[in-house]
């Protein structure tokens, strides 16, 4: 490690002001600070709870959605496999089928070959949302003279992860362009954006390309397959036909079709508890979010009338494990930039989240899923949620005298 | 009753007036720097819409649409094209008769509306509630709670984006961006969140 140390201190100079490569110093400190803590931290305490780097939370993030991401691998290619196998075709022949080929069989009963062609998707795409996202992170740091920021790693794992496993490479990298350009460094970076950066990729792309992001052709990674996600399927046929396809157990095992990332409640719980035991993400409005959504549903349920929409049948332990509902409420809804900052503003937060995105999924039969539109819309009210806390502790502390 | 409660919930959200329809937009971007001017603006934007667009609805339909002069014996006249300088004008005047009665029975509140009483009269939401409940077909009923909830609907949009662009001055936007660029990507981001009601019906 010494002499990593040595090589980045004899490189510094060159970086500062007046040196050959000084526009690049943003890049020379991310690479800098990924390997040493910088010693830049708060010491006092004037303000912090810990004296822990930005990146060192960034990167605890990034390291929690592994367990939603391997296990999304897994599911993607044991879903894929599985269809294969039934319908009894050689796979369509795409440079993804000959790279599958290379490592590993379509056995559909072997972890391995689920695991290899799962990543086969999922991996192109990251990289092309990494990459993508990154000359753009990089270029805005050269550019304004910020610095190069981890939140970054978590926005584009983020974004990835949401993608259907079919998603156009082309797409990916004009989605995560514009979260990351329009939905945050337009406001000057990691921070100071008011939208969660990868949803806001995510919706664009989804109401600029809507048959690449919804509709039941994408969620299976095999050419020309239909598989509904089963919050179609309930939309659709109603809760006895999501029951007779999965048990509550399956969909929270993850054993459905969906984005990569948010099938899994289990392996997206594993995640979140850690982020929620480190503090990362807000306890407040994950429970906010739980507590909405179960008493949303339960209205809804009271006074909907089944019969015209099966969507009011759906019982509210059954929103936790469909959808996007546990990789939002974990990993999106507690972005601490773009929530609520104050203690109570994160309940009502969770609580406006939990709300909207019942009401998107059972009212709105335009979109049967909800989670992204219902954070996005919370976003826009959560200044607005502390500006009203702080009002009123003002006032009641000048009551108080 | 609950055709009203859809049309109250459909203006408020679903057909959102600043957010949907982009109506009113430039007091929206102009004064939308303080959430306290904001909430002022919004209750003014609610109060003139509740009484301008029912008085209009009236007026449409006892003297301007299609045989609604048959009362004073001519059924064959059809005023409608009348319709957009009548309105304005009624607006204008209710404005300045609310204007002139909270001077005199309200003057705190005068003072908080101060000069955006005013200035709605040519805000284009206010115009834009008439000219819908017209092309809507309202009825009396409808177009109170049509009033009302586009008002509400509005001053919602101002109140959020207030809040948001206080937030906004710890931003660091780049220089060509700064002042209404920026305001403009924001509601522009504001109306995708919106877009949630896209696609319901009700």
């Amino acid at each position: 490690m010494k002499i990593l140390r040595k090589v980045l201190d004899d490189m510094e100079p060159h970086f500062h002001k007046g040196g050959k490569y000084e526009s690049w110093f943003a890049l020379y400190e991310a690479v800098d600070t990924v390997f040493y803590q910088p010693n830049t931290v708060t010491r006092t305490s004037a303000h912090v709870r810990d004296g822990i780097d930005l990146k060192r939370i960034m990167i605890l993030v990034w390291a929690c959605a592994f367990p939603a991401m391997f296990y999304g691998m897994y599911n993607l290619g044991w879903q894929a496999n599985t269809i294969l196998a039934d319908m009894a075709v050689p796979p369509a022949d795409t440079w993804r089928t000959t790279l599958i080929g290379l490592f590993a069989g379509n056995d559909p009963s072997s972890i391995w070959d689920n695991f290899i062609y799962g990543a086969a998707y999922f991996v192109p795409i990251y990289m092309v949302v990494f990459f993508v996202g990154a000359f753009w992170e990089v270029l805005f740091a050269m550019k304004r003279g910020h610095e190069i920021n981890e939140g970054f790693f978590v926005t584009s794992i983020l974004f990835a992860l949401t993608c259907p496993p079919s998603l156009p490479l082309w797409q990916a990298a004009l989605g995560i362009s514009f979260g990351v350009v329009i939905g945050k460094e337009v406001f000057g970076g990691t921070g100071k954006n008011f939208l969660n950066p990868a949803l806001t990729g995510r919706a664009f792309l989804f109401f600029a390309y809507p048959a690449y992001m919804s509709g039941d052709q994408v969620w299976t990674a095999v050419d020309g397959y239909t598989g509904a996600t089963a919050l179609s399927v309930a939309a659709q046929d109603g809760m006895e036909a999501l029951t007779a396809q999965m048990s509550w157990f399956d969909a929270f095992f993850g054993q459905m079709q969906g984005s990569i990332g948010e099938v899994s409640t289990l392996a997206i719980m594993l995640g979140g508890i850690v982020l929620l035991i480190s503090g990362v993400a807000s306890l407040r409005i994950v429970l906010g979010v739980v507590v909405g959504t179960t008493l949303t549903s339960l209205l809804y349920g009271a006074v909907g009338d089944a019969g015209s929409n099966p969507m009011f049948a759906m019982p509210f332990y059954w929103h936790f494990v469909v959808g996007g509902f546990a990789f939002g409420t974990f990993f999106m809804a507690t972005d601490p930039v773009s929530a609520s900052m104050t203690n109570k503003g994160k309940w009502f937060f969770g609580g406006l989240i939990g709300f909207m995105v019942i009401t998107i999924r059972v009212v709105n039969p335009a979109f049967p899923e909800g989670m992204m539109l219902a954070i996005l819309f919370a976003n826009i009210f959560a200044p607005l949620m502390d500006h009203f806390v702080v009002q009123g502790n003002i006032k009641r502390r000048l009551a108080r005298g | 009753m609950e055709f009203l409660l859809s049309i109250f919930v459909e203006s408020v959200f679903l057909k959102n007036m600043a957010l949907s329809y982009f109506l009113g937009m430039c007091t929206f971007l102009a004064l939308s720097k303080k959430i306290d001017a904001a909430i002022g603006l919004g209750i003014a934007v609610i109060v003139v819409l509740t009484i301008t667009v029912p008085v209009n609805n009236l007026i449409y339909t006892y003297l301007l649409s299609e045989g609604a002069l048959a009362w004073a014996g001519y059924p064959e006249v059809d005023l409608s094209f009348l319709g957009l300088i009548s309105y304005i004008g009624v607006i204008a005047a209710i404005v300045q008769i609310m204007e002139m009665v909270l001077d005199r029975y309200v003057p705190a509140l005068y003072n908080a509306l101060g000069v955006f009483l005013p200035l709605i009269t040519v805000n284009c939401a206010i115009l834009g509630g008439a000219l819908l409940m017209v092309e809507r077909d309202y009825n009396f009923a409808e177009s109170v709670v049509f009033g009302a909830g586009s008002g509400i609907g509005w001053a919602l949009a101002i109140v959020a984006l207030a809040g948001i662009r206080e937030k906004m001055k710890y931003s660091d936007v780049p220089e060509g961006l700064q002042g209404l660029g920026i305001t403009f990507i924001t509601v522009g981001l504001m109306s995708l969140g919106f877009m949630s009601f896209g696609g319901i019906s009700l």
